[in-house]
């Protein structure tokens, strides 16, 4: 029964699924807030996650990557913010409720009110403080920090992982070359995350949980959030195993593992595959297709969009901050997009042009 | 005959609160009263941190769910910490490892490390979760923006703290992550040798930016995770990132202050 259900696990496990399957779980979150967020629905997902992790530990090669020392953390930070995530969401549908019948969002009922610091909040501090601090002692006395063999440059691990928090970054290199994964995207990520208030402005969502006066911008900030930083380090922590294959939750790490590399670059699919005319000598030949797809991809949607959907906020932005906000998105869509094209088509890059390590 | 005065009973804790000593460092009182209140925050230099009164919604748990005060009470516990692991481990290849064994086999009840470890893994949840708080409740808009971005930088700076401490036990696991991690700065356009238009940036054919003047040989002082790398990881964990992780936080504290106090509803 228990084998079945393993089977059934890993053979319903890999990239794509496991990455769709997330996502449609979060667009049913951000379109039905209130209901995904119900006690009838949130009690049933934490019953199915909790009894999967039941289930996951009497498997040892489960458990051998589960409560690796370094790893239980992640395994917290899951169950943590989902926690938040959930008390957010029910919080602020609570508000969008009050403020739909022409109520004040709640924290304004006590906002206008002041109370001294101590010891009011000076208390709230201390017991927290005091209850991270016992938790501390009791991790440790539990958990030992792992300690391998001494470093030794000639013998390199397989998988070879970097620490956990960059886990998400590790797993875009599957996707996109490391100066993309590793430089660019790690940038536009800080730049992104400092242009949120100067690209949001609305003060009167300022201070309160709410959730229906800001859906775009909440739906945004969390598909980065749970999509693509927290989903893919669970993925690069748990299902990735030597030679950065993908492992089912329940599959032993083999080092032999043999998975056939079949991605095909766009100039091959076009010049050898449709055309027939065999690869061009010159590299800008060679690549003008994808190269031009990309300045599509950067150039057109942004104009139409301003026109179309987008037009209440090329009004409200201005030029700049609209055009930030355009470029900011799609170069966070880029992402998913190449994974998929990946999935469907093994596309390895879109333009290539090693000779100057310029692959996208 | 008259009743002599009665002399009072000697009361010890009145001999103490009321002495010179007590009253040197004390002030005030400590009764219910909102002038000893107030002055409880106001004459000490750690609770001056905050003000004297707060917004009564601010002052909930569930609404700040306290993740930016406990993520300043980590990196607390993670300085005491860290000094006390400074006592005993010294960042050169031949002792780094055998330090760090030391550590483990000789220091009796010896949780330093865990204590150190666990708690780097914590804070970097406890500013992330501080950050989706901010955000989940929109406290990061006008005027509100620039103390955001420094919360970003102390984000980063977080990992980068945390990723530094990684190096310093000099095992496999230390070394190796330390190895992918920076591998990725050799693909830095232009400043990495296997960076996109690295090749652009050369004097007839000499190359200005190789493997040995690159901004991952910055970062390493080596072509590769030894010796130099170990050094330096040491002094911008131990030295260099904190400084300006306790700048940083202290422009973030005024901020909050300055703009407002801990954000409501207009």
């Amino acid at each position: 029964m228990i084998e079945t259900f393993r089977q059934l696990v890993n053979s319903f496990a890999s990239p794509v699924t496991i990455f769709t399957s997330a996502m449609v779980l979060f667009i049913l979150f951000v379109t039905f807030p209130a209901q995904m967020t119900s006690p009838w629905i949130t009690l049933p997902i934490v019953a199915v996650v909790v009894a999967f992790f039941a289930v996951g530990l009497t498997d040892p090669h489960f458990v051998s990557i589960v409560t690796a020392p370094d790893n239980v953390p992640i395994v917290a930070l899951l169950f943590i913010t989902g926690y938040f995530t959930w008390y957010s969401m029910r919080k602020a549908c609570e508000n969008d409720r009050r403020m739909a019948r022409g109520e004040p969002p709640k924290e304004k009922l006590e906002s206008e009110e002041k109370v001294l610091v101590f010891p009011y909040l000076i208390y709230i501090e201390f017991v927290i403080a005091l209850v991270y601090a016992i938790g501390l002692v009791v991790w440790s006395i539990l958990l030992k920090a792992p300690l391998e063999e001494p470093a030794n440059p000639t013998v390199a691990p397989n998988p070879s992982k970097a620490p956990w928090y960059f886990l998400g970054l590790q797993e875009m290199l599957v996707y996109y070359d490391p100066w993309i994964a590793g430089v660019l995207f790690p940038t536009l990520i800080i730049i992104g995350l400092c242009a949120i208030p100067y690209i949001d402005r609305d003060t009167e969502t300022s201070g309160f949980f709410s959730f229906k006066a800001r859906r775009p911008v909440i739906t945004v900030f969390l598909f980065g959030f749970w999509i693509l930083w927290i989903l893919l380090i669970l993925v690069g922590t748990f299902l990735r195993g030597p030679n950065w294959n993908f492992f089912g939750p329940f599959e032993f790490w083999d080092v032999h593992k043999v998975v056939p590399l079949l991605n095909v670059n766009l100039s091959e699919f076009i010049f050898i595959k449709w055309l027939a005319w065999g690869l061009p000598k010159q590299w800008f030949v060679r690549e003008a297709p994808g190269i031009i797809l990309v300045l599509l991809y950067f150039m057109v949607p942004p104009a139409i969009l301003a026109k179309t959907l987008f037009k209440k906020y090329y009004k409200k932005l201005g030029p700049v901050r609209y055009s930030v906000m355009v470029m900011l998105l799609l170069f966070m869509l880029a992402l998913p997009i190449k994974m998929y094209f990946r999935w469907a088509f093994n596309l390895k890059y879109i333009v290539a042009i090693p000779e100057f390590f310029f692959n996208i | 005959m008259a009743d002599a005065p009665k002399k009072p009973k000697f009361d010890l804790a009145k001999f103490i609160t009321e002495g010179q000593i007590w009253k040197s460092m004390f002030r005030h009182g400590y009764t219910t009263s909102d002038r000893d209140r107030s002055l409880s925050v106001l004459t000490n230099v750690f609770f001056h941190l905050h003000p004297v009164k707060v917004r009564k919604s601010g002052a909930r748990f569930g609404f700040t769910w306290c993740a930016g005060g406990l993520s300043f009470f980590v990196f607390l516990t993670l300085v005491v910490s860290g000094i006390l692991l400074m006592f005993y481990y010294r960042p050169t290849v031949e002792y780094a490892y055998n330090d760090i064994v030391a550590l483990r086999e000789h220091v009796p009840f010896g949780i330093m490390r865990e204590l150190h470890r666990w708690g780097a893994h914590a804070m970097i949840i406890t500013v992330w979760i501080h950050m989706f708080r901010v955000f989940m409740t929109g406290s990061y808009k006008p005027p509100r923006e620039f103390n955001w971005v420094i919360g970003v930088i102390l984000l980063v700076l977080t990992m980068l703290l945390s990723f530094t401490g990684y190096l310093l036990p000099w095992d496999q696991l230390a070394m190796w992550a330390i190895t992918v991690g920076s591998n990725m700065a050799r693909a830095t356009p232009f400043l990495g040798h296997e960076g996109p238009g690295a090749s652009l940036l050369s004097i007839g054919d000499i190359q200005l930016v190789t493997a040995g003047s690159d901004v991952r040989f910055a970062l390493l002082g080596g072509r590769f995770v030894g010796a130099g790398a170990l050094l330096r990881f040491y002094i911008l964990h131990c030295v260099a990132i904190p400084t300006v992780v306790v700048i940083l936080m202290a422009v973030h504290f005024w901020r909050i202050r300055k703009d407002g106090g801990i954000s409501g509803p207009l």
